[in-house]
C-alpha cells in the first residue's frame, strides 16, 4: 500500500490569465464597463444628483440650447431640464432592460433545461414552441401585447422578457445536451440524484459562461426594445420619462431643437453598444478555447 | 465455487442509429460474475464491452434480456432495494477528465455523491477524507479542482468516489487507457489492492490484454456484441480456443525486440465490420482464415471445453499437450 | 578508412519555446538513410512538438538550433521552400486519421492533390499513380475506393490513405506521429506491418513517434527516449531494451505490464507523475528518481556512452 500512497504535489493550474484579467484586456469591454457604471450611477442617484426635478415646467426657458446657464444639456418644449430628464429616464430604461433580462434568463433556462434534460416529447414540444416563438418579430409581438396590457415598468419588463427568452433557451439546450453525455452526469444519475439536483449542482455551474454572455446581450436588446415601444407611444407613458418617449416629443420638435433628439439617442446608443461590448468581452474571457 | 453476484441473462442492447440502421452493441450475452472474483472483459472497438459493463452496473437498461444482482432481477426495483442497488454497484470511468465535474472540487464531488444517497454533510466529509486516503490522495487534495491535478490523481479521485459507498460490485471501464504509461502501473496496483482488501467483485474492461492479465483471474473476449471465449486467465493466454483470441494475443506489441522480430503473427483479413451490419453465421467469419461454409451460415453457440472454459467457434484451435 | 556518409536527418541542439515555456530543450539526434528511429516518451515530453517543429508547422513557437535534411537546413528555410519540402521530401503521418483527412473531399482527390502539388503529371498519370498507391498500401478494390469519402472508410483504411499521401512523392524521410494509437490492436498490427514494408522497400528514413515501447521494439532500429523536453537516452533498440542506462528508461520498461509473466505481482512503478518537474535547471527527472543526489541539481550533459549510445545522467553506469 506504500506505493499507492504517493505524496503527490498538485501541479499549478496551467498558466493562463484568469477570466477577469482576460476581460480587462479587451479594451472595448473595459470601456463598456466604465460607461455603464457611469450610466447606472447617474440613474441610481438621479434623485440626489439631478439639478432639477424632471417634471419642473418652465415655459419661459423652453428650447434652451445645450450649455445654457443651469441647463447643461438644454431644456425641452416645456422647459424641463434635459439632463435631469435623461437621468430619471435612465432609471426607467435601465431598470426595464435589466428586469427584462432577468425574465429572459429565468424563462429561457427553465425551457432549455427542461427540454434538454427530459428529452422525448417534452424536448420536442418545448423546442418546437421555442422555434415558433422565434418566428415572430419581437417588436411586432411586443406592440401587439402592449395594446392590451397597461404599460408600466413591471409590465414592460415582463412583456419584453417573455418575447426574448428563446435565444437563451437554445443556448442552454445545446449546453445541457452536451453535458448530458458526460460521465460525471452519468455518475450522478446512477446514484439516484433527482433531476433538479443535477441541474442545480452539476449543470448550472458549468453553464454560467454562456448565460452571462447571453444575459448582457439580452440587456442591450431589451433596452432597445423598450425604446422602440415607448417611442411609438405604446410603452412608458408621459409625463414619466424614458429615453424612448423622450424621442417621441423630440421628433415633432426636430426642426426647432434637434438636441432634444440627440441626447436621448446618444444615451440609448451608448447603453446598447456598451452592453454589447461587455458581452463580447465576457464571451472572449470565458471561452476556454480562445487562445491568449 | 463463488456464488453469482451479477448475472446477465440474454442481454442485448440495441440502438436505432437512423431509419435503416439498428446497431446491436450487445447481442444476447449470458454471463455470470462470481462474488469476490475479478473478470476481465476484452475486445476492440465495436465489441460492446463498454456497453455491457454499463448495463451491468445500471447506467443503462438492456433492450432485451435482464440483469440480475444478488439473484434478483434489477428491473423495476424500487424503495430500499433500489437504494441498495445504487449503493452496491459503482463504476470507474475511462476518461478522468470527463468523469469529474470541472466546476466542483474533487472533495465536493465525493461529498455530493454521498449526500445524494442520504448521507449528512458531516458524515460525507469524513468519509470523503477516508476514501481519498485509501486512494492515495492526501488531505490537501480535497479542495482542488480537476484541472489543477494530474491525470493519475484525477483517476484516483474517480476511484475514491466509486469506493465511497462501499460497493460490492465495481465496473472499471478502461480505467488506465487514458493515462501515461508510468501512471498506469500505479492505478493498476491501487485497483488490485482495493479489490483484494475489500473483497469487491470487479469487472475490468480493457482492450489491452497485458493489463487485463495483471488484474483478473478470469477473462472474457468479446467481438461485435458477443462473448466469443471465456476462460480462466492462464488457460486463455496459454491455450486459447477461439481464433480471434489468438489473433488478439499475437497482435499485441511486446517490448522485447528479439521476440518482436521472431514472433508469429496471426493475420486477420480486413477490419471489424459495422455493428449495424453484423455478418451472418459466425460474426467473425469475414476476418477468419479458418472460416468454412458452416461458419458463414450457422452462428456457433457457446460450448464448454472444460469446466470454466467456454468458446463459440465451429473450428476451435487445437493445442498439442 | 571509410568516411561515414552524412546522415539523412541531423538535428543539433534543437529547442522549441512557446511564450515562456520550453517544450523541447536542446535535443540532438540523427537518422540514417533506410533507418527507423523510434522517438519515445509519455505525454508532454515534447516528441510531437519536435516533429511539428522540424516541419515548421508550429505557430507562435521560436526555434533555435539546426536540423539538416540531406544537407538542407530546415530551420532556416523560407516558407515557400518549406512547403515544397513537405509532402515531397518529407512525408507525414499523424495520429488521428479521422482528422487528418478532409471530410468533404474524396480520398483519391486528396492523394492526387499531393501529387499535383509536387509533380507535374497529366490527369491520367495522376489517377493511375493514385490507384497504384492505394494498392501499395493494401486497400482492396482501389479503383472504386478512390471515390470514397473518409467517413465511409474505417479507421485503418483512413490511415492507409494517409500513408499513401505520405509516400506519394517518394519522400526521403517519413515522420509518423503515433500512427497507430487511435487504431484497434489487430488493425495496428496490420498498419505497422505496412509501414515496416514501406520503410524496407524505399531507402527512406523514418522517425516513429510513440509512447508504446512494444511498437518501438518491433519497428525501430534505434531509439531515443524523451523526458520533459530532453532526450535522456539514445542508442540501438536491442541495447536500450536489454540494458537501459537512464533510470527513467529502466523505470519505464519495468512499469509495462508483461503479457505473459508477473501476473500476480504488483507492477513496478515510477513514483510521482510527469508533471513533477525539477525546479530550475537541474535534471528534470530528479524528483522521481531513486538514484538522485546533490549533483543532480545541475542538468547532466548528453554524452556518448560507447557502442553508439548516448545518455544524459550522472548516474549512468
Amino acid at each position: 500500500m506504500a506505493d499507492a500512497l504517493v505524496e503527490d504535489v498538485a501541479i499549478e493550474a496551467p498558466r493562463r490569465l484568469g477570466p477577469f484579467k482576460r476581460f480587462m484586456r479587451h479594451r472595448l469591454a473595459f470601456f463598456g464597463v466604465v460607461i455603464i457604471a457611469i450610466l447606472l450611477v447617474g440613474a441610481a442617484l438621479a434623485p440626489w444628483l439631478a439639478p432639477f426635478d424632471p417634471d419642473d415646467i418652465d415655459i419661459v426657458n423652453r428650447y434652451a440650447p445645450p450649455a445654457s446657464p443651469g441647463h447643461w444639456l438644454g431644456s425641452d418644449d416645456l422647459g424641463r431640464d434635459v439632463l435631469s430628464r435623461l437621468m430619471f429616464a435612465g432609471r426607467i430604461s435601465l431598470s426595464v432592460g435589466i428586469a427584462a433580462m432577468l425574465v429572459t434568463v429565468v424563462v429561457g433556462f427553465a425551457v432549455g433545461a427542461s427540454a434538454a434534460y427530459h428529452g422525448g416529447w417534452v424536448d420536442a414540444a418545448l423546442m418546437r414552441f421555442t422555434d415558433i416563438m422565434l418566428c415572430f418579430p419581437s417588436v411586432f409581438l411586443l406592440l401587439f401585447v402592449a395594446a392590451f396590457v397597461p404599460p408600466n415598468l413591471g409590465s414592460m419588463a415582463l412583456m419584453i422578457g417573455l418575447t426574448c427568452w428563446m435565444e437563451i433557451a437554445r443556448i442552454i439546450y445545446a449546453q445541457i445536451l452536451t453535458l448530458k453525455q458526460t460521465d460525471f452526469i452519468a455518475a450522478a444519475r446512477m446514484v439516484g440524484a433527482p433531476a433538479w439536483r443535477i441541474i442545480v449542482r452539476q449543470i448550472l455551474p458549468n453553464s454560467m459562461a454562456p448565460i452571462f454572455v447571453a444575459a448582457t446581450l439580452n440587456t442591450a436588446n431589451a433596452i432597445l426594445l423598450e425604446s422602440y415601444v415607448s417611442f411609438l407611444g405604446y410603452g412608458i407613458q408621459p409625463p414619466e420619462a424614458s429615453w424612448g418617449n423622450m424621442l417621441t416629443n423630440a421628433q415633432s420638435a426636430f426642426q426647432v431643437d434637434p438636441w432634444l433628439a440627440i441626447f436621448p439617442g446618444i444615451a440609448i446608443t451608448l447603453a446598447v453598444a456598451c452592453f454589447n461590448f461587455i458581452g463580447d468581452g465576457l464571451r472572449d474571457a470565458l471561452d476556454p478555447k480562445v487562445r491568449d | 465455487m463463488a456464488d453469482t453476484l451479477v448475472e446477465a441473462i440474454g442481454v442485448s442492447r440495441l440502438y436505432r442509429a437512423n431509419r435503416n440502421r439498428v446497431v446491436r452493441a450487445v447481442d444476447h450475452v449470458d454471463m455470470k460474475v462470481g462474488r469476490g472474483t475479478t473478470l476481465g472483459l476484452v475486445g476492440e472497438s465495436g465489441s460492446g464491452k463498454s456497453t455491457l459493463g454499463r448495463t451491468l452496473v445500471g447506467l443503462q437498461t438492456p433492450s432485451l434480456g435482464s440483469v440480475a444482482f444478488e439473484g434478483q432481477d434489477v428491473a423495476g426495483a424500487s424503495g430500499s432495494r433500489l437504494i441498495r442497488l445504487r449503493q452496491q454497484r459503482q463504476i470507474v470511468f475511462q476518461d478522468p477528465s470527463g468523469a469529474l465535474n470541472p466546476r466542483m472540487t474533487i472533495g465536493d464531488t465525493v461529498v455530493e455523491h454521498l449526500r445524494v444517497q442520504g448521507w449528512t454533510r458531516a458524515d460525507a466529509r469524513s468519509r470523503a477524507q477516508e476514501v481519498f486516503e485509501q486512494a492515495g490522495l492526501s488531505r490537501q487534495f480535497l479542495p482542488r479542482y480537476p484541472h489543477e491535478i494530474s491525470g493519475g490523481q484525477r483517476q484516483r479521485a474517480v476511484i475514491a468516489r466509486a469506493i465511497s459507498t462501499d460497493p460490492a460490485f465495481i465496473v472499471a471501464d478502461e480505467p488506465v487507457s487514458a493515462l501515461d504509461v508510468s501512471t498506469r502501473a500505479q492505478i493498476m496496483n491501487l485497483l488490485r489492492d482495493l479489490q483484494a482488501s475489500r473483497g469487491m467483485t470487479m469487472l475490468f474492461i480493457s482492450h489491452d490484454l497485458s493489463v487485463v492479465a495483471h488484474m483478473c483471474r478470469q477473462v472474457a473476449v468479446m467481438y461485435l456484441g458477443r462473448i466469443v471465449e471465456l476462460a480462466p486467465r492462464e488457460t486463455l493466454f496459454r491455450m486459447p480456443l477461439h481464433p480471434y483470441t489468438m489473433a488478439l494475443l499475437s497482435a499485441i506489441p511486446i517490448p522485447d525486440p528479439a521476440r518482436e522480430r521472431t514472433r508469429q503473427r496471426i493475420a486477420l483479413i480486413g477490419e471489424t465490420p459495422d455493428p449495424a451490419a453484423i455478418p451472418s453465421g459466425c460474426r467473425f467469419h469475414t476476418r477468419c482464415l479458418r472460416a468454412t461454409d458452416i461458419c458463414r451460415h450457422a452462428d456457433p453457440p457457446m460450448r464448454q471445453a472444460t469446466s470454466g472454459h467456454g468458446f463459440a467457434c465451429h473450428h476451435p484451435l487445437e493445442h498439442l499437450r | 578508412m571509410e568516411i561515414a556518409a552524412p546522415p539523412l536527418l541531423e538535428v543539433q541542439d534543437l529547442s522549441v519555446s512557446f511564450a515562456n515555456t520550453r517544450a523541447v530543450d536542446s535535443i540532438s539526434f540523427r537518422v540514417e538513410e533506410g533507418e527507423t528511429l523510434g522517438l519515445v516518451g509519455e505525454s508532454g515530453c515534447g516528441k510531437s512538438t519536435t516533429a511539428l517543429a522540424l516541419m515548421r508547422l508550429l505557430r507562435d513557437a521560436s526555434l533555435t538550433g539546426r536540423a539538416w535534411l540531406d544537407g538542407v537546413d530546415l530551420i532556416g528555410l523560407g516558407e515557400a521552400e518549406m512547403r515544397a519540402m513537405r509532402g515531397s521530401q518529407v512525408g507525414m503521418i499523424f495520429q488521428d486519421p479521422a482528422t487528418a483527412l478532409h471530410p468533404m473531399v474524396r480520398v483519391g482527390e486528396q492523394v492526387a492533390e499531393v501529387l499535383d502539388a509536387h509533380l507535374s503529371l497529366s490527369r491520367a498519370e495522376t489517377k493511375a499513380r493514385t490507384v497504384e498507391l492505394f494498392r501499395k498500401v493494401g486497400i482492396a478494390a482501389p479503383e472504386q475506393r478512390i471515390r470514397a469519402f473518409p467517413h465511409e472508410l474505417s479507421g485503418g483504411m483512413c490511415q492507409r490513405v494517409v500513408i499513401a499521401m505520405a509516400i506519394s512523392c517518394g519522400p526521403r524521410l517519413l515522420l509518423a506521429d503515433e500512427p497507430t494509437t487511435a487504431l484497434d490492436v489487430t488493425v495496428q498490427a496490420q498498419i505497422l506491418d505496412l509501414l515496416r514494408g514501406i520503410a524496407g522497400q524505399s531507402r527512406a528514413g523514418m522517425v516513429l513517434i510513440t509512447h508504446d515501447l512494444g511498437v518501438v521494439a518491433g519497428m525501430a532500429d534505434r531509439v531515443a527516449v524523451m523526458y520533459a523536453g530532453r532526450i535522456v537516452e539514445s542508442g540501438p533498440t536491442d541495447q536500450i531494451f536489454a540494458h537501459p542506462l537512464h533510470p527513467y528508461t529502466a523505470g519505464l520498461l519495468a512499469s509495462i505490464p508483461q503479457l505473459d509473466s508477473g501476473w500476480d505481482e504488483p507492477v513496478p512503478t515510477i513514483p510521482g507523475s510527469v508533471q513533477d518537474k525539477g525546479a530550475g535547471s537541474g535534471c528534470p527527472f530528479a524528483p522521481r528518481c531513486s538514484l538522485a543526489s546533490m549533483e543532480c541539481r545541475t542538468a547532466p550533459p548528453f554524452l556518448a556512452a560507447g557502442g553508439g549510445r548516448m545518455v544524459a545522467c550522472w548516474k549512468a553506469v
